[in-house]
């Protein structure tokens, strides 16, 4: 099996025994990447010349004698959202093109201190703000299963550089959905940590109460390998979480959901689903409960609101993150001739430099922070979200995971959905609820649609520090069907 | 600009007065990040991502600057929050690098309290609505222009040192009822606050340094009127003399604008401290919207109950509990503790009893020769370049009879003069009394000689008269003679009894 083709934690052991070198494990992924990234699109920038050096650097310390972490060697495509002081990074903005931070993020940090080697920056929706990945000022990336068709959103360019084996690993943010959507609609698994386990310094923020950093792997325990990695207490971010990183790896090893309680939720499902996905999901669910877990229906009745509540929390938030990319001290900077006002400047940058989805999202923030309207808004939309924490606390006094499928549709035509706002929106319908309780969730393959072939997602959901239960009932789900499939879903992907 | 002389217009209208203040903490790093907070160093030197707003950055809460704030309000007499949050301020402006300013709204860390404040000895309870903590903006410079503002200028350039400084902001409750006191009552506030912050040791409280500012409103209503008036914000207030002035000058111009039928526009206006007038600024008539929001990026503060506490306890002794108790031990009445209150020389005063002297010797110069001496060479009393054990060692050269008070105000001269301490300027200058009773002698044969006149007057009885015997003898010893003995030894030599 080509170096490409093999998991990361295999990758990590070959690398820490010195059956392959790092450099010749980076050489074969920008091979990779070098041969079919035209086509895919999912990075911004690779850094050919820096992801020979860092694997140098690995195969040195090595050399040396130096103990590295399981995935020391193992090359990953990281999401252009987050700060790398020798990449550019850009949120997939014109706002930012080529502006380079003089710092680097906590997680990029941690990704450097594991030994990870770091292929370059994947493309995103502009700032994460979609589920598609059209909304990227730099093009969109391509599904490696239909080129025609959207590899998920706001991380696509991540879940697609995963998907066509041009990284083993890739991060990604998720803030409504954009890990596990993604991860469902290309056939890999994406997992959003618990709120706060994660660290968000350096990551450009959309929604600061929502935004978290998560792994895309192509099994779970690559996945869990790579959370392990990057997670934990950060006290450069205030919201992080100051408590142990959940076993993760143990729980994706233990693979086993004998005598665990699962829930379906039941909002979630009927209209407005694609038949093909929920077929896959409930045969997901007979599947758990043949492997000894009690599945039971749970109500989660303010789920329904959850939608609205992120279209008003979310872009009220991020009317104000975005506030920054001002033309003052970084990035773009139009019409500044010496005749206009520090203000004209400010206005006719922020009109050139963001895109049409992200001008949309501070129009309705502003709107909803305003006086006199954000009680009625703000104010409403965070009582939802009180609500639906409630729900989630009442379900898991009954039940260990919550499960749903992770969208409703498969992975649309590139350009479907594109002038339908609201269509767009819908893709998050079923991840949302866990950004606004902060409690943890993965994406894990469950089959292909029959009406359309492509890839359908599980979504698992776990109480806030409950990471570990997502590891351990995505990983028994994937080998009882693995080996129902013979192997992995995204062999049955076409060749690229 | 019309304005209506003071006194008409008290006669006229009632103030209401309303004060907010900003205090920059004098916490060793920034609000939210690690950067130092020394004032001066060159621009932009004292920049991180953060305090940048770089996209990425996070802020991270200063904890001594919450501790610092709800010390202030505890030395305020208000309630600490158990909760409260943090919350953003949105809007445009280059010298805030985020576009929001982290601050609180309807959380605030301490409210409802007040400060007592002596006018004229009286005194006055001002009522404190709420203290907050939030984070200073950068410094914009305005270059060409005639105004040395925004508009007009040719270009600006911004330093964002400042960017991120904790900054306590203080507001009070509207002041009504201080009729034609305002401009001396708002000043009082301002002056106790900035003793009060001094005395926590949280502020270096410099107004011209711009680590206390002060932002007065001012309304009026006709007298017999109960409903408030439109006020007006007047900023650059820079000087507890402006702040006086900036009352008063509001309350002639707005009392002018209501007589002549006009009306009071609310807006914040800009003090100038050469014609101690204000000019319009922005107009707040279409009130900005900030568009609050609880700060996602922070933790709420729950401060505990019992660290509060002890944080109370541990407060320093406030001023005016300190000045009472002073008044009562050095028994000075509450004119001339208002007048040493005034001068800033109480703490001056203080340290030279300390030092062993008596409290009216102490007073008395301070008070009297150096406080001339201050005012003759523009600067404030503390900055003399002489220490109060200096003085107190003077005043114990005085009652120990070595110096006069003429003499000792020359060895003052000398300490300031930089010759020396007292002790070595006595020496230098050779000031000591001379009460060598031989050398006092001859001294007194020189003087009767030349005054046979006075001489004779004083033999038959006008004892008056020995006041210009005396008084030769001084001169004629360049003030060095004990008078008082030269007195006693002249009467003796002319026989004559008192």
């Amino acid at each position: 099996m080509s170096l490409i083709h093999k998991t990361a934690a295999e990758l990590g052991r070959l690398v820490a025994a010195r059956e392959v070198s790092a450099v010749e494990v980076a050489q074969a992924h920008l091979d990779r990447v070098a041969e079919v990234d035209k086509q895919i699109n999912a990075f911004l920038h690779v850094d050919v010349e820096g992801t020979l050096a860092q694997a140098r650097r690995v195969d040195e310390r090595l050399a040396a004698g130096e103990a590295l972490g399981p995935l020391a060697g193992v090359p990953i495509a990281h999401k252009d959202v987050f700060a790398t002081r020798d990449m550019p990074t850009t949120a997939g903005s014109k706002i930012l093109e080529n502006w380079r931070p003089p710092y680097d993020a906590t997680v990029t940090r941690r990704l450097r201190e594991a030994g990870l080697v770091i292929l370059g920056k994947t493309n995103l929706d502009e700032f994460a703000m979609g589920s598609s990945t059209e909304n990227s000022a730099y093009g969109p990336t391509h599904n490696p299963w239909d080129l025609t068709r959207i590899p998920g959103g706001s991380s696509g360019g991540s879940s697609a550089a995963v998907s066509a084996y041009e990284a083993p690993l890739s991060t990604g943010t998720d803030t409504g959905g954009s890990i596990r959507q993604p991860a469902a609609v290309t056939g890999i698994v994406g997992m959003k940590p618990t709120y706060g386990g994660s660290s968000r310094y350096g990551l450009i923020a959309f929604a600061s109460s929502l935004d978290t950093p998560g792994p895309f792997a192509r099994n779970v325990l690559d996945a869990a390998l790579l959370h392990e990695a990057f997670s934990g207490h950060d006290p450069l971010d205030s919201t992080s979480i100051d408590q142990a990183v959940p076993p993760v790896v143990d729980a994706a090893r233990q693979a086993d959901v004998a005598g665990m309680r699962i829930g379906v939720v039941k909002e979630f499902g009927g209209e407005g689903y694609q038949p093909g996905v929920l077929a896959r999901f409930h045969e997901a669910v007979e599947l758990l409960e043949s492997l000894g877990a009690k599945v039971v229906e749970v109500s989660c009745a303010a789920f329904e609101y959850a939608l609205p509540a992120y279209y008003l929390i979310a872009p009220s938030e991020c009317s104000s993150n975005l506030a920054r990319f001002d033309a003052m001290r970084y990035g773009l900077r139009v019409g500044d001739d010496g005749t206009r006002s520090a203000e004209e400047v400010m206005a006719l940058t922020r009109a050139a430099g963001f895109g049409p989805e992200v001008k949309r999202r501070i129009m309705l923030g502003t709107y909803a922070l305003s006086s006199g309207y954000y009680d009625a808004y703000y104010g409403q939309a965070q009582k939802v979200r009180t609500l639906i924490m409630r729900d989630f606390e009442a379900a898991f006094h009954q039940v260990d995971v919550l499960v749903s499928p992770t969208t409703p549709t498969t992975a649309f035509p590139i350009g479907e959905r594109a002038d339908d706002p609201m269509a767009m929106y819908l893709a998050d319908l079923c991840t949302i609820p866990s950004n606004l309780a902060g409690n943890a969730a993965i994406s894990v393959p469950c089959g292909l649609a029959d009406e359309d072939g492509l890839p359908v997602g599980l979504q698992i959901m776990a109480p806030v520090l409950g990471d570990d239960r997502c590891y351990r009932v995505g990983a028994a789900v994937e080998k009882a069907f693995e080996s129902r499939w013979g192997g992995p879903l995204l062999a049955k992907a076409p060749a690229i | 600009m019309t304005l209506m002389p003071y006194d008409e217009a008290l006669e006229r209208f009632e103030p209401v007065l309303g004060l907010e203040t900003h205090v920059e903490l004098g916490t060793a790093s920034k609000m939210f990040c690690g950067c130092s907070t020394t004032f001066g160093a060159p621009p932009n030197t004292h920049v991180c991502p953060v305090c940048l707003a770089l996209p990425g950055s996070l802020p991270v809460a200063n904890e001594k600057a919450i501790e610092s704030t709800i010390r202030i309000g505890l030395a305020l007499n208000c309630t600490i929050a158990t909760w409260c949050r943090f919350a953003r301020k949105n809007y445009f402006y280059p010298d805030m690098p985020k576009n929001y300013q982290i601050s609180q709204y309807d959380e605030p860390l301490c409210t409802d309290g007040y400060l007592d404040v002596e006018v004229d000895g009286a005194t006055v309870r001002i009522g404190i609505e709420r203290v907050h903590l939030e984070e200073d903006t950068g410094k914009s410079t305005h270059v060409g222009g005639a105004t040395g503002r925004i508009h007009g200028a040719d270009y600006s350039i911004v330093d964002y040192n400042r960017a991120g400084i904790p900054l306590v902001e203080i507001v009070t409750k509207p002041i009504p009822g201080t009729d034609r006191m305002a401009p001396e009552i708002a000043k009082a506030y301002v002056t106790e606050l900035r003793e009060v912050m001094r005395s926590l040791g949280v502020s270096d409280v410099r107004m011209e340094q711009g680590s206390l500012r002060c932002d007065v409103n001012v309304s009026l209503m006709p007298r017999g009127s109960s409903e408030w008036g439109t006020r007006t914000e007047t900023k650059n207030v820079n000087s507890l003399r402006s702040v006086e002035r900036a009352v008063r000058g509001e309350i002639e111009r707005q009392a002018a604008v209501l007589a002549s039928g006009g009306r009071i526009i609310q807006e914040t206006r800009h003090f100038h401290e050469d014609t101690g007038l204000t000019t319009s600024g922005r107009s707040k008539e279409e009130a900005q919207d900030y568009r609050y929001f609880p700060e996602p990026d922070l933790l709420p503060m729950a401060p505990d109950p019992e660290w509060v506490a002890s944080l109370k306890a541990a407060l320093p002794e406030l001023p005016t509990v300190r000045r009472r108790r002073l008044q009562q031990e050095w028994g000075v009445s509450d004119l001339d503790m208002a007048a040493m209150h005034n001068a800033d020389a109480i703490d001056l005063v203080e340290a030279t009893v300390a030092a062993g002297a008596p409290a009216a010797d102490a007073r008395k110069w301070w008070m009297g020769e150096l406080a001339r001496r201050a005012n003759e060479s523009g600067a404030a009393l503390a900055d003399l370049p002489i220490t109060p054990a200096q003085v107190a060692k003077v005043t114990e050269l005085v009652a120990s009879g070595a110096l006069n008070d003429k003499l000792a105000r020359q060895v003052l001269e000398g300490v300031l003069a930089g010759e020396g301490g007292p002790e070595e300027v006595v020496e230098k200058r050779g000031l000591r009394i001379v009460n060598d009773e031989g050398e006092l002698a001859a001294l007194i044969d020189q003087v009767l000689a030349a005054n046979a006149d006075a001489a004779d007057k004083v033999r038959s009885g006008k004892i008056a008269a020995v006041g210009a015997l005396v008084g030769g003898v001084m001169k004629a010893s360049r003030g060095k003679a004990d008078a008082g003995r030269a007195r006693e030894l002249i009467l003796e030599r002319l026989g004559v009894q008192e």
